[in-house]
């Protein structure tokens, strides 16, 4: 099991081809109480980088790019009905969906644990 | 996030705000509080349910002195500021002369001494324009004095009256939208110290509540007495924001500017007869032929109107997003809108066509693409419980 991390603040915890992808304990702390969340369709295919959901807190609204290339094959519909999972549990009841990765070389490319917590301290 | 070359000003609270550990953020230029470690969603709770402490010291406030000072600033807005009653409070308009809205703003008859004396608080990113406006309009009339020297502290919330009668005994009698001064007793570090206040029962979230406006030196003083009391939290801007929607209050900046009339703004009841046609003081204000055409109706009524919406989804809607009739034609624009955490539903202010704006009209808002069903309600979206006695 290997957590990777975007500079967008997404994590992704792959496993044999695929990964749950979620927001990192840093981007909710900055969104704040979260209150809404959009989350994508099962079935459809998304570009790395592409836009993939939205988390809004009573303050912002916050974009959830797709962390590598694939296609989505399940949604947290506890994190949709509770966005407030988002916050309390980031890391794990707050994931937001499941990808089937189509180009796993993009995961070579993310930050490891050490190197997003470099980043996260400075953003 | 500021792209601005100027330092952020802070305000006489700001080492408080740090110790407290709040999220700093720019808001009309200086480095503001926009919540606590508790959070937006818990401030705005406790506002509701207890005493909420803000720093609002980021706006101007200012004296007109002299004795045509009521006049003279009556000249400014479509609202009768001569017929205040000394120790009363109103909301008024600084107008362009297009009618447009420069600001809002609350003022004060402090004429006690009958030799004129307004007292008046602006919105903090429009308080330099203001008194510009202000000098170059009736500087020669009245005598006009920014009181940068001044902090501005507000404490809302049902329990609010409770912490001011035990610190300042006596101004649990004011009315909402009256003011007096009071004098509070601070004991910190075994030291006692008189600290003078000038308190309105008036505030920007719905409930019941204070304005307290202090002298920057006991500003500190007077926040960690307040802070003292079981009732009171620090509650920052971001609660501020959610609080004052849910009351119906408008957003200078995003429910308010200078493209809107108080017509097209709903704010007629700003508007006191006196100043509308027909009254004894009609007009003598800038745009009056404008926002008294507005006011007349038929040919010269305003093509749009604000209104208060809910989405019949559970999915915020946020400002700028474009609103459409059921038939799919733009109708208009959201200025403000949230999850409102009190209602605990979608709510937004929004600007649409006047044939849009009937209570129970269903339009749909464009969010990323997909269409949200809207329904346009009457405000406030929570009952608002000022004193009124």
């Amino acid at each position: 099991m290997a957590i990777k991390y975007t500079e967008d603040h997404e994590w992704l915890d792959v496993d044999a081809g695929s990964a749950t992808v979620g927001i990192t304990h840093h981007a909710q702390d900055a969104l704040g109480d979260v209150v809404f969340v959009d989350l994508p369709e099962v079935g459809k295919h998304f570009d790395a980088k592409e836009v993939a959901g939205v988390v809004e807190s009573v303050k912002a609204a916050a974009d959830v790019y797709m962390p590598v290339s694939g296609e989505v094959t399940e949604v947290n519909e506890a994190l949709r009905a509770d966005p407030s999972l988002a916050n309390s549990d980031p890391l794990g009841a707050g994931w937001f969906f499941k990808v089937k990765l189509s180009e796993p070389s993009q995961l070579d490319a993310l930050m490891d644990d050490a190197a997003y917590g470099a980043f996260s301290a400075n953003t | 996030m500021s792209s601005s070359t100027d330092p952020l000003r802070q305000t006489p609270l700001h080492a408080l705000h740090l110790e407290l550990g709040a999220r700093m953020v720019p808001f009309a230029g200086y480095d503001m509080p926009v919540q606590y470690p508790s959070g937006v969603m818990a401030e705005h709770h406790h506002t509701r349910t207890g005493a909420g402490l803000f720093d609002v010291s980021h706006m101007g406030q200012l004296r007109l002195l002299g004795p045509d000072a009521a006049a003279a600033l009556e000249s400014l807005m479509p609202v009768d500021v001569i017929d205040l009653p000394v120790g009363k409070q109103r909301y008024g308009l600084l107008l362009n002369d297009a009618g447009g809205i420069l600001d809002d703003l609350m003022f004060v008859n402090r004429d006690y001494q009958h030799n004129g004396d307004v007292f008046v608080i602006v919105n903090g990113a429009c308080k330099v324009a203001d008194l510009a406006h202000i000098e170059a309009r009736i500087g020669s009339r009245c005598e006009v004095i920014a009181c940068p020297e001044l902090a501005l502290l507000a404490l809302q919330g049902p329990q609010a009256v409770t912490v001011m009668q035990r610190l300042a005994p006596g101004i649990e009698k004011l009315l909402f939208m009256s003011g007096g001064r009071f004098s509070v007793m601070s004991q910190a570090q075994g030291t006692h110290q008189q600290i003078d206040i000038f308190a309105t029962r008036s505030g920007y979230t719905g409930e019941d509540g204070f304005e307290l406006s202090v002298h920057e030196k006991k500003a500190d003083a007077l926040a960690r007495l307040l802070l003292a009391q079981p009732e009171v939290k620090p509650i920052g801007l971001g609660a501020r924001n959610s609080l004052r929607l849910e009351a119906g209050l408008c957003l200078y900046g995003n429910d308010l500017d200078t493209t809107t009339t108080p017509v097209e703004a709903g704010l007629t009841w700003a508007i006191q007869k006196v100043r509308r046609s027909g009254g004894a003081r009609a007009g003598g204000f800038p745009g009056a032929d404008i926002v008294l055409a507005q006011l007349a109706g038929g040919d010269s009524a305003p093509k749009r109107k604000r209104v208060g919406l809910k989405a019949l989804e559970r999915i915020p809607v946020r400002e700028h997003t474009l609103l459409q009739d059921t038939a799919g034609h733009p109708v208009g624009e959201v200025s403000s809108g949230l999850l409102g955490p009190t209602i605990n539903e979608p709510v937004a202010m929004a600007y649409v066509l006047t044939g849009c704006a009937g209570p129970g009209t269903r339009l749909n808002a464009l969010v990323r693409g997909k269409l949200v069903p809207m329904e346009v309600v009457a405000m406030p979206f929570v009952p608002t419980r000022y004193h009124r006695g």
